[in-house]
């Protein structure tokens, strides 16, 4: 990608006039100069990089290998969890179909919604859903709902990177988008065999 | 048993899903004869021609990159570097300039964040009077001079770069082929086919707005559903990312205003 981008500044026939060290921090500066003045908490948090978001954007999300597997070990590492891994399915449900928190304009304070359906198929009767990640359609009926199950899917809402490193889905819990006793609900969506995900 | 509810299932899903993008498929081109956008093309022209500002002059001696006055053609090669700028800019931060140097207009004309501004009316109604004049032309945006590659590279780390409490990107969507968020199709930008038929159709009249917003107005959308702060209008990354998209985009026919869900 990088010498395809090399190949088409060449054929353009123009040097730019930033060199490739510079470059990075030169985006740096438009990303802040260009969201000044939007909502404080929201510039702090954006304008500086964690680390893995850095890794990531400058390996357009697929790292090397070891790269890849270190992101994994270490975000698994920081995985913190409420007292029960399950939790009420119902619960679950209006967290997944809620698509509103922590946009600039969304009440401060209110609990943040999940917006599972912007991704994901979840219940039979809901048709408006998203195809970014895999239909999770009946769920639990190929999957049991054990509790090493339970373990497996409340991780994977709480840090995805943990298993998929740079993958596209935001990390629930890590970020403190969804609490630990949130994303336990989630679980119970996908995994109580009375859910309308499992019927 | 389970499996023959599946077969069943499956095929009715699909059925369902193909019936609601072809709903929205069907009313995009009834709407494509009549688009409530050239609405905005008409009062765009009529405020494009009126004296205003501290200087009292309208707008048709700007210079949109092919001369004093001359509108028609000029959309299809923006962006690019104007030298009596020093920088590279868009149609809209083009319009800013030219408010600024043949109206006389300061900062307080002008919207501070694309979206909830009424200042902004005025922008997306010369947006689509002048983007208009270049209809039938195939989008040709230099990328040529250095500035406009250092914008096209700036524009480049700025659409990959992860950030905030969802780690979205602009790539995390639009570089995905053949992916819906809910029923939203999603544009892969960085495919040469789908650039050319999406960003060329900016401004553009979206159903669910029921105006036409521009290609900033949209941009800053993206990032607000994305949970970043407000993008300023005029700002380096909403003209960056556009020089970006236009790289892949350069071909495509303009059709402005197109028609958007």
């Amino acid at each position: 990608m990088k010498r395809l981008a090399f190949a088409v500044l060449l054929s353009m026939g123009a040097s730019p006039l930033i060199g490739q060290d510079d470059l990075a921090q030169r985006a740096e500066a438009a990303f802040v100069s260009s969201f000044a003045g939007g909502d404080p908490a929201m510039l702090a948090r954006t304008g500086v990089q964690d680390e893995v978001q850095r890794l990531c954007s400058e390996h357009r999300n697929s790292p090397p290998v070891a790269l890849a597997q270190a992101i994994e070990r270490t975000q698994r590492a920081l995985i913190r969890y409420p007292a029960s891994l399950i939790g009420d399915w119902r619960e679950g449900k209006r967290i997944a179909e809620d698509f509103t928190g922590l946009r600039y304009d969304d009440k401060a304070g209110a609990p943040n919604g999940g917006n599972c359906y912007a991704c994901h198929q979840l219940a039979p009767q809901e048709l408006a859903f998203g195809t970014v990640g895999p239909s999770l359609l009946a769920y639990g009926k190929s999957r049991g709902w054990g509790v090493a199950a339970q373990q497996r899917v409340y991780d994977r809402i709480y840090n995805s990177q943990a298993f998929v490193a740079c993958s596209a889905m935001p990390r629930f819990g890590h970020n403190g988008v969804l609490t630990p006793e949130q994303i336990a609900h989630l679980v119970a969506l996908l995994l109580d065999p009375t859910s309308e995900v499992n019927r | 048993m389970r499996w023959l509810l599946l077969l069943c299932v499956v095929p009715a899903l699909a059925a369902a899903d193909e019936g609601l993008e072809s709903t929205v498929r069907q009313y995009r081109e009834a709407l494509r004869d009549a688009s409530p956008g050239e609405l905005w093309v008409v009062t765009g022209e009529e405020l494009f021609r009126t004296p205003r500002g501290p200087k009292n002059a309208s707008l048709e001696a700007c210079d949109f990159g092919l001369g004093p006055g001359v509108v028609k053609g000029a959309y299809a090669q923006l962006p690019r570097y104007f030298a009596d700028t020093d920088r590279v800019e868009d149609l809209e931060s083009r319009l800013m300039s030219c408010m600024r140097q043949l109206q006389g207009f300061g900062e307080e004309a002008f919207p501070r964040h694309a979206r909830g501004d009424r200042r902004m009316l005025d922008f997306e109604r010369l947006a689509a009077y002048v983007a208009a004049q270049s209809n039938g032309m195939p989008l040709a945006a230099p990328l040529a001079h250095p500035k406009e590659v250092d914008a096209q590279r700036i524009g480049e780390r700025l659409f990959y770069r992860r950030a905030g409490t969802h780690d979205f990107s602009c790539a995390t969507c639009h570089t995905l082929q053949g992916k819906r968020i809910r029923l939203q199709r999603l544009a892969q930008l960085t495919d040469p086919k789908e650039a050319q038929g999406v960003f060329p159709s900016w401004p553009a009249y979206r159903v669910a707005a029921g105006e036409v917003h521009t290609l900033q107005d949209w941009i800053a959308i993206c990032y607000w559903a994305a949970r970043h702060p407000q993008l300023r209008y005029g700002s380096e990354a909403s003209v960056a990312l556009q020089v970006f998209m236009a790289r892949y985009a350069n071909g495509g026919v303009i059709s402005a205003p197109g028609v958007k869900r």
